[in-house]
């Protein structure tokens, strides 16, 4: 055998990535730029099919635009709506890399968001730098262990992760309502259903209050950030991660390798549910400041929809997550300005994420736009 | 030849959760039979009066009294007996017999004791069950037909609400009958459409069951919000009363339960039973089956898999737009945003419960549907637990089963697994 | 029934599959198709039962062209296929894996399972095949599976049959009463193409001989005065050695003593059933038996993925029944498992993630949690180059390779470590002749190191070249030893079916 370290030149030859397979620009570009342009066109013809005139058609399409990136503060309610959806968005890839379908994002999210609640305003006279760290890791501890049950579950009963996270979600929904109609949650002298005030010296600080007080973008989007590098580190450049995904790609092989499938979907679950607690604590801590019935915004759901669209890769997920939060941020500009109501966003985002999953659709509607393959 | 194992859990997991699943499923009873002693047993007092005769009933029968602290005992020691039957000897299908019997045990034990002192119409709470049932047992229904032929439906919760949206417009304008026949429409369209996308387009099928799902739902909210407010008349549609079957209606209990039901209840019990022929019976059903578990094997015997998987979940989609027109034409007469909340989901928990069978999937229905119904019926016994925590017990005891059972089903083989001819 | 085919070709993307292939099969005789793993001989066969259609070319049905545009056309057309991997539903009875796409039906669609049960009855008896209709196929042998497959293309009264690679699974004795099965059919005027690689069964049951390498005919041969070496040579292109070069082994002390093994498989029958033995360092062992007597629960319980119900493995002195597979890793035991792409491989990762699949975990490819990729590429680059793993780069994903490179890759693997012990399941399973003689010198290699080697496979000929003990496994036992160099066939074959020496 030859010196570790030391390659002679056919070996270094196969240490050259193939640059050219990797990066397709059709693929990478034009596919989702045109699934964009489809399913805007797409939402276009529902609004003229309900009656919207063209010119209210044209007036909404601007206030999209407007509303998402034609602003500062548009800016900022972009990523302060993309915040939770990439951090619960992360989890749920994280579940897919390793086999793992967690439908339970929203049921995490909530209980993350109570458990910051209750720490954001039980702890008072605390310094903002001991009580903001413990408010969010009061929210990833709810969320690792609501998530964590269902891990547990299936690995040691064999419990299907789809139906298990289903019920959790809907006792987790249940949970929320009784906590928030009973002391010690319930704000004093409140008959409906509403939480105490999270504290200041919890609350996710504004970062462009410097420039205007009102643009709500908080210290929320660093922690998406930190989370976004932290997925990828995980995944792909620590043992744990090749455990993860080689868990979820086969199984079987994961066995074989000595892998302990038990502890990796534990792991892989706890993880996950501690980023959905997160996007909870970050939605109640970073913008709400309390927490009510349906504060998660149905964060949870729509999550899949940007892990599903993001790939499951860490990168993608966050620009997933930023498309998501433009078209919710635009879209509450929309119903505004042009009074088209904001449900026509959900479905510029369903089409968007089927157009981006059947690039042949794509193909198949607008084929001039591409190149002739070969050979077909 | 090697049978393949596509679930994430291996074999040697398999054989360590069934070891330990001896232990935990004695445990639970164990537990439970404690549970029973001290929480039923010991705080109750006086009888249990179950009402057994509605109103409108032809026959009248007398009401059943039970004792309800002896009852909670009989129970605890029943549960207890099972337990140590559990750890001696344990295992094999005659674990989730008991378990099962336990559950339900447990359950009467709780009717009695929040009924003790008090009297409580037993009979309507097992109507509503019924009732309740349709909408998950149809969404569990379209799930064992699409996922027979091996397309994972996460998309029913989409046509739920779909059909719902459908039946409420197309009701209004047109009348309840035809209504029906628009929700089943539309929610074979969306069945097409989902097969189009996984079979045709080979989109990942949990991909494009979140997509219709999210399109759905932001379709009629949008309408809804956009059109509906300002034409109320649109959605204002009439509601299927319940038929009185002659003489069968009359029968004390089974009559107001099963006899004295709206259109859905019915053409649900017709279809699950319809649909156990089918797949079971029919040369369609085999090589639907066929399909789902071999694909390729079918291929070679010159069934057109493509074209299976396009009628099947073509018709699993009517199957829920049918379940999604109960929600308005069966019940309230008019759409809500979102109003099918999540039923889609638990009938695709239904369908996994009920080991991918027609009856399976309508049996855990029911489970789910009695403990809706009781949930609501107890609210008016004024019991000292709050209203949310019984309503979460459905769910808790969804998760119990689910991991006590033993010996899962195994989903159709190629389940999930787009097939790509050359 | 007589068929032509004529300039058959058949692409996939840029791989050509068949390239200008014509052969001709005729009524009342065999075709033996002779080709090595990746010779096209499936592509060739699927084209004929029309699972895929042909680039170019026609197909002649009694000198008629004929155009098929699925399976079914293929089917009416008189023409049934026994696929290697059988075309059976796991969960349906024979009778309905018989009947499946012609099935005899009642009013309303009914299936009538009664009168497909008495069909299956009919024709098993008509040649000579019983089975049980009712039985589930996943709970019947293969060689029962084998009959169904066979009474499932005679049901759609077949003319030509085509076996591919049909006596892979068999033991000697049933490859005889195979080959009773389909004289007795030629002689009744049925036409059959016999697919296989095996030299020397093809020459004992085949009329006519079409050898097929590259997607080519390259030569035809009559069984009659062909020899096993021009067939073979014919076959791989080059001249074949059939033994491996070897020095007798210098047997030292044992590395792996099995005491009283009993294991379950997964439906809790005894698989494994009081099996002793003991792999020294220096010597191969090969375990011989028809698939499905055990080997695959025995090799997993030595290598720590199933558990052992009673008895011990002991490795140099350490009790290691109940060590996990990591244990035994660290150790120095190697595994190969039986089925790459099930256990051996992630497809889906790239040749280096696939170098460290089971030592990732330690040094030098990792500390603590953090991997260290640049030196996992490097290893890499040199154990692919080291074992002639043909790929253009590390960063390629492992299903983009050609199952011989997959399998060369798993055996790189696991035998670029220091190790003591190699377990290898069947080692060279649908792998090109080239790198199967490069596999089992690198074993001997192994072996002369002083590793403790023990082989498991159902290909008589490789236990016979490699190994210098022979045990052989029936029905969870272990029935019979042998020195290799002194068994003949037919004493390895009595004992694989279960007689007793």
């Amino acid at each position: 055998m030859s010196e570790p370290g030391k390659l002679d030149g056919f070996s270094q030859d196969l240490l050259k990535r193939a640059v050219s397979d990797r990066f397709d620009a059709e693929e990478m570009i034009l596919v989702p730029l045109l699934a964009v342009a489809m399913a805007l066109a797409f939402g276009a013809i529902v609004m003229l099919a309900t009656g919207v005139s063209l010119t209210a058609v044209g007036q909404s399409y601007v206030a999209l635009f407007t509303g998402s990136l034609g602003s500062i503060n548009a800016v900022s309610e972009t990523l302060t709506a993309a915040a939770p959806l990439t951090l619960a968005a992360l989890g749920i890839a994280l579940g897919f890399r390793a086999g793992l379908f967690n439908i339970g994002a929203e049921g995490q999210v909530l209980l993350g968001g109570m458990a910051a609640v209750v720490v954001g305003f039980a702890l008072t006279d605390t310094p903002a730098w001991i009580h903001l760290p413990l408010a969010l890791l009061a929210g990833a501890i709810a969320g690792a262990i609501w998530a964590g049950i269902a891990g547990w579950l299936k690995a040691a009963t064999g419990a299907h992760e789809v139906i298990t996270t289903i019920m959790l979600n809907l006792i987790a929904m249940r949970l929320v309502d009784y906590l928030l109609r009973n002391p010690p949650v319930q704000k004093p002298g409140r008959a409906d259903p509403i939480s105490q005030s999270v504290l200041p010296s919890a609350e996710l600080p504004r970062l462009l209050s410097f420039i205007d007080p009102n643009l709500r973008v908080h210290a929320g989007i660093l922690l998406v950030i930190a989370a976004v590098l932290f997925v990828y580190w995980l995944l792909f450049r620590t043992t744990t991660g090749f455990e993860f995904r080689a868990a979820g790609s086969n199984p079987d092989a994961a066995r074989y390798a000595g892998m302990k499938s038990g502890m990796i979907i534990v792991l892989v679950m706890a993880t996950a549910g501690a980023l959905a607690g997160l996007a909870g604590a970050n939605q109640v801590l970073g913008v709400l400041g309390r927490a009510s019935p349906g504060f998660s915004g149905g964060a949870g759901f729509d999550a899949i929809a940007v892990a599903l669209l993001g790939r499951s890769h860490p990168v993608g997920v966050l620009l997933a997550g930023l498309l998501f939060g433009a078209l919710q941020a635009g879209g509450r500009e929309m119903q505004v300005e042009a009074g088209v109501s904001i449900d026509l966003i959900a479905i510029i985002q369903a089409l968007v994420i089927v157009f981006m999953a059947a690039p042949t659709l794509v193909r198949a509607t607008i084929p001039w736009v591409f190149r002739k393959e070969a050979g077909r | 030849m090697a049978v393949t194992d596509t679930a994430p859990v291996t074999t040697a997991d398999i054989e360590l959760a069934r070891r330990r699943q001896k232990k935990v499923n004695g445990v639970i009873l164990l537990g439970l039979a404690v549970f029973v002693a001290v929480a039923f047993g010991a705080t109750s007092e006086g009888n249990a009066v179950f009402r057994l005769t509605l109103p409108r009933d032809a026959i009248s029968i007398p009401n059943l009294v039970v004792p309800a602290a002896p009852y909670a005992y009989i129970v605890a020691g029943l549960l207890a007996f099972f337990g140590i039957r559990q750890f001696m000897r344990g295992g094999g299908r005659s674990t989730n017999v008991f378990l099962g019997i336990g559950l339900l045990l447990v359950v009467t034990a709780f009717l009695t004791w929040a009924t003790a002192g008090k009297s409580f119409s037993l009979t309507g709470m097992l109507e509503s069950t019924m009732v309740r049932a349709v909408p998950i047992a149809l969404g569990g229904l379209a799930g064992v037909l699409s996922e027979r032929v091996a397309v994972v439906n996460i998309a029913i919760e989409g046509m739920l609400l779909a059909g719902a949206f459908a039946g409420a417009l197309i009701g209004s304008v047109l009348g309840g009958f035809v209504g029906i026949l628009g929700a089943v429409a539309i929610g074979g369209l969306f069945g097409f459409i989902l097969a189009a996308l996984v079979v045709t387009h080979r989109v990942d099928q949990i991909i494009a069951g979140v997509a219709i799902n999210l399109f759905v739902l932001g379709l009629t909210s949008y309408v809804s919000s956009q059109v509906l407010t300002k034409y109320t008349w649109l959605n204002n549609a009439p509601v299927f009363r319940p038929i009185d079957i002659p003489l069968l209606s009359d029968l004390p209990v089974i009559g107001p339960v099963l006899f004295r039901q709206n259109l859905f209840v019915y053409g649900a019990l017709i279809m699950v039973l319809v649909a156990t022929y089918y797949l079971f019976h029919t040369r369609s059903g085999l090589r639907a089956r066929a399909v789902g578990e071999h694909p390729e094997a079918a291929d070679t015997l010159g069934i057109d898999v493509y074209r299976t998987r396009y009628i099947n979940v073509t018709i699993a989609g009517m199957v829920a737009g049918f379940g999604g027109a109960w929600f308005t034409l069966g019940s309230v007469g008019r759409f809500d945003e979102g109003m099918t909340g999540g039923r889609g989901y638990i009938g695709l928990a239904a369908m996994i419960f009920g080991r991918w069978h027609p009856v399976g999937a309508l049996m855990a229905a029911l489970v789910f549907g009695f403990a809706d119904s009781l949930q609501q019926k107890l609210a008016i016994l004024h019991t000292p637990i709050p209203s949310e925590f019984l309503a979460m017990a459905p769910y808790i005891a969804t998760i119990v089963l689910v991991a006590g059972l033993i010996g899962r089903a195994r989903p159709p083989a190629a389940d999930g697994q787009p097939y790509i001819k050359e | 029934m007589d068929i032509e085919l004529r300039g058959i070709t058949k692409r996939f993307g840029p791989v050509v599959a068949n390239s200008d292939v014509n052969l001709t099969i005729r009524a009342g005789e065999i075709l033996g198709l002779l080709g090595e793993n990746g010779a096209g001989k499936t592509t060739l066969m699927n084209v004929l039962s029309g699972l895929y259609r042909p680039d170019e070319g026609e197909i002649l049905i009694d000198g008629k062209p004929t155009r098929f545009e699925g399976a079914g056309d293929a089917i009416r057309a008189g023409i049934g296929m026994v696929h290697q991997h059988f075309m059976l539903v796991p969960v349906f009875t024979v009778a309905e894996n018989v009947v499946l796409g012609v099935e005899p039906t009642g009013r309303l669609d009914h299936l009538d399972i009664a009168t497909a049960r008495e069909q299956v009855r009919a024709i098993g008896a008509e040649h000579g095949l019983v089975v049980d209709p009712d039985a589930i196929i996943e709970e019947v042998p293969v060689g029962v599976q084998q009959r169904v497959e066979i009474i499932k293309v005679l049901f759609r009264s077949a003319d030509v049959l085509i076996f591919d690679e049909p006596t892979a699974v068999l033991t000697p004795q049933e490859v005889e009463d195979f080959f009773g099965i389909i004289r007795s059919l030629r002689d009744a005027g049925k036409a059959l193409v016999f697919i296989t690689h095996k030299l020397f069964e093809i020459l004992e049951v085949a009329d006519r001989i079409s050898v097929l390498r590259g997607g080519k005919i390259v030569g035809e041969g009559d069984p009659k005065t062909a020899t096993e070496a021009e067939l073979a040579e014919m076959m791989v292109g080059r001249p074949v050695s059939f033994t491996v070069d070897k020095k007798p082994a210098v047997p030292r002390r044992p590395m792996i003593e099995v005491r009283n093994l009993k294991v379950m498989n997964d439906r809790h029958e005894v698989a494994v059933n009081d099996v002793s033995f003991a792999v020294r360092a220096g010597e191969v062992v090969g375990i011989a038996g028809v698939q499905g007597n055990g080997q695959t629960e025995l090799v997993e319980a030595l290598t720590g993925l199933r558990s052992a119900i009673a008895g011990s493995v002991v490795f140099h002195d350490e009790d290691i029944t109940h060590a996990s597979a990591r244990h035994r890793h660290k150790l120095g035991m190697a595994h190969v498992p039986e089925d790459r792409q099930r256990e051996g491989l992630i497809e889906t990762f790239t040749l280096a993630e696939n170098m460290v699949l089971d030592s990732y975990y330690d040094e030098p490819y990792s500390t603590g949690i953090r991997m260290h990729w640049p030196k996992v590429e490097t290893e890499a680059a040199r154990i692919i180059t080291d074992f002639d793993v043909r790929t253009s780069s590390v960063f390629e994903l492992a299903d983009h390779l050609s199952g011989g490179n997959q399998q060369k890759l798993v055996v790189a693997r696991e035998m670029s470590r220091d190790i003591q012990v190699l377990i290898a399941s069947q080692p060279t399973r649908g792998v090109d002749v080239g790198s199967i003689e490069y596999i089992h010198k690198r074993i001997i290699a192994a072996r002369d190191a002083e590793v403790g080697v023990l082989i498991v496979s159902t290909e008589l000929d490789e236990i016979r070249a490699l190994s210098d003990r022979v045990l052989v496994m029936y029905r969870g036992r272990v029935v019979a030893e042998f020195d290799a160099a002194a068994a003949t066939v037919a004493e390895l074959g009595l004992a694989m079916a279960g007689a007793t020496a």
